[in-house]
C-alpha cells in the first residue's frame, strides 16, 4: 500500500493512493494529487543521510569509497513534502539535487544483525537531498550549512510498504530537470546496502519508528536554477517533485 | 510555560572557544583536511536516543573504555526562530540546560562523527533552568569528586546571541530545540565507572555515571 500525509481544508489527513492515482482520504473522498498540500509521508524522527555511498558518485567527487558508512544527521527543519518550493540563495553558484531511496524504520532496534535488519524496515519513500556546495567546509563535512538548510530535503510523496518492494537493492533511480533526464543509477550500486547500514547504526545506537535513512545518490549531479522543476524518482516507490525558487519568490510577503 | 525536559532536536558546535582553537592550532586548521579555520559554526546533531536525564548511567559502546565529557550549556528555544539578529536573538531562548556532551575520542573533525557522538546516552541533560547571564558563566567538571576542567563562557568565539544569529541564518530552530554553545577540543576523558558532575554557579548541577566497560 502507498500511504501519505496531506493538509486539506484545514486538517492533516493520512491518505492512500487510489487505483487511478488519485489521493484517497479515509472517508473515501478522492482528490487530485496536484490539488493537495503534501506533507512528508512520516513525521521524521532521526534522519540519517549517507555520503559517498555509490562508487560512481564518490569517483565523481574525487573521493575514494569509504571503508565505513559516511553517515550524517539532519534536523526536521530541512524536511519538506512533495511539490514544495526549495530556495536557492542568491549567492549560491552550485546547488545540486541528489535522488535517493529513503528507508523508513518501523521498529525499535539495537544491535540488529544484518540477517534481521530488513525486519526493521516499515517501507520506502524518495528523498531529494539538495546540497549547496558553496557552503562546504571541512568540519564534520558535509556540514549543516550545506545539508541542513530549511526546506532543502524534500521527501515523499508516498511511503510504500516494505513488502510491496520485493528487491529494494535493484531499483532504478532517475532525476529529471524540466523533463530532461540528468541522473540515472540503480540501488544495486550502493556500497553499503540497507541491511548493512541498519546493522552499522544499531551497533551503537537505537533506531526507532519514524527514523529515516537516506541511502545516498549515484553520479549525475547538475546545478539547478530558480524555476527548475526537479523530479526524483525511484522505480516502484514514487516520484517526488520539487521546484527551485529564488530569494525574492521564497521570501515574498 | 516551557517543558521541564528537552523535547526537540539538539544541535551542537565545536571549536567555538579561543582555548580550543589555540589547542588544535592554526597550523592544523590551515592544513589538509581542514584547509582553513571554520567560517560558519562547525555543527553536529545529537539525536533523541542520546538524551539522558540527570542521575542516569551511560553504557559506552562495545570496545570503548573512555569518553570525552564536553561540559556545556544548551540554549532551549522557546518559539520558532529564524533569521534572528543580535538584538532579538536571546528573546527566542526560553531557558537553559547543563549538558554533558559525550564523545568517544576522535582526533579529526573532518567527517561527521556519528558513532562517536550519537551512541545511546551520549547527551546527559539537566532539567530546563531559567536563562541567566551567560557572559561570564563558569562551568566546572568533576570526575569522582576531582575537578578536571573549569571553563568560562567568556572565552566563546561566538557568544550565545551570535551563535543563534549564525545558525538561524540557514535553519529554523523550533520550540523545544536546543543549541549547545560549544565544547572543549579534547575535553577531559572519563573512564568507565566514573561519576561525573557538571556544575555552574547560579544554574545548578548535572550528575551522571559512566557504566563499567562492556565486553
Amino acid at each position: 500500500m502507498k500511504r501519505g500525509r496531506i493538509a486539506f481544508q484545514g486538517a492533516i489527513h493520512q491518505v492512500t493512493q487510489a487505483e487511478d492515482g488519485r489521493v484517497r482520504l479515509a472517508d473515501g473522498r478522492l482528490l487530485n494529487e496536484a490539488d493537495v498540500e503534501w506533507l512528508p509521508p512520516v513525521v521524521p524522527g532521526a534522519v540519517f543521510a549517507l555520503g559517498l555511498n555509490y562508487a560512481d558518485h564518490a569517483k565523481e567527487l574525487a573521493f575514494k569509497a569509504p571503508e565505513v558508512p559516511l553517515a550524517f544527521l539532519k534536523g526536521p527543519n530541512t524536511i519538506v513534502g512533495h511539490r514544495a518550493k526549495t530556495r536557492r540563495p542568491a549567492d549560491a553558484t552550485y546547488m545540486h539535487y541528489e535522488c535517493e531511496l529513503a528507508v523508513v524504520i518501523g521498529k525499535t532496534g539495537y544491535q540488529v544483525s544484518k540477517a534481521e535488519a530488513m525486519e526493521m524496515v516499515a517501507g520506502y519513500t524518495v528523498a531529494n537531498d539538495y546540497a549547496i556546495r558553496d557552503y562546504l567546509e571541512n568540519y564534520y563535512r558535509p556540514n549543516l550549512r550545506v545539508k541542513n538548510r530549511d526546506g532543502c530535503t524534500p521527501l515523499g510523496p508516498w511511503l510504500v510498504d516494505r513488502d510491496d518492494v520485493p528487491n529494494p537493492m535493484a531499483l532504478k533511480l532517475t532525476t529529471r530537470v524540466n523533463g530532461k533526464t540528468t541522473q540515472t543509477g540503480t540501488t544495486a550500486d550502493m556500497i553499503f546496502d540497507i541491511a548493512t547500514l541498519i546493522e552499522y547504526l544499531t551497533s551503537f545506537m537505537t533506531l526507532n519508528p519514524g527514523d529515516i535513512i537516506l541511502t545516498g545518490t549515484p553520479e549525475g549531479l547538475a546545478d539547478v536554477k530558480p524555476g527548475d522543476v526537479i523530479e526524483t524518482e525511484v522505480e516502484g516507490v514514487c516520484c517526488l517533485i520539487n521546484t527551485i525558487v529564488d530569494d525574492a519568490t521564497y521570501f515574498a510577503n | 510555560m516551557i517543558k521541564q525536559h528537552v523535547s526537540g532536536t539538539v544541535y551542537g558546535v565545536v571549536l567555538n572557544d579561543h582555548a580550543s582553537l589555540r589547542k588544535i592550532g592554526s597550523e592544523t586548521l590551515e592544513a589538509a583536511p581542514y584547509k582553513g579555520a571554520p567560517k560558519a559554526p562547525a555543527m553536529y546533531i545529537k539525536p533523541a536516543n542520546t538524551r539522558v536525564a540527570c542521575g542516569g548511567t551511560i553504557s559506552l559502546p562495545a570496545g570503548a573504555t573512555n569518553v570525552e565529557v564536553g561540559a556545556t550549556i544548551g540554549l532551549v528555544i522557546g518559539r520558532a526562530a529564524a533569521r534572528l539578529n543580535r538584538d532579538n536573538a536571546l528573546d527566542a531562548v526560553a531557558g537553559i540546560v547543563l549538558a554533558g556532551d559525550l564523545s568517544l575520542p576522535h582526533d579529526s573533525y573532518y567527517r561527521p562523527a556519528i558513532r562517536e557522538k550519537c551512541f545511546d546516552g551520549a547527551l546527559p541533560l539537566s532539567s530546563v533552568k531559567p536563562l541567566v547571564d551567560l557572559a561570564n558563566l563558569q562551568l566546572r567538571t568533576e570526575f569522582d569528586g576531582l575537578v578536571v576542567e573549569q571553563r568560562s563562557l567568556a572565552d566563546l568565539v561566538r557568544d550565545p546571541a551570535q551563535l543563534l544569529v549564525d545558525v538561524s541564518e540557514f535553519m529554523t530552530l523550533a520550540e523545544g530545540d536546543v543549541l549547545l554553545v560549544g565544547v572543549s577540543y579534547q575535553a577531559p576523558q572519563a573512564a568507565a565507572g566514573s561519576q561525573v558532575r557538571i556544575s555552574a554557579e547560579g544554574v545548578g548541577s548535572l550528575n551522571f555515571s559512566i557504566a563499567g566497560a562492556q565486553k
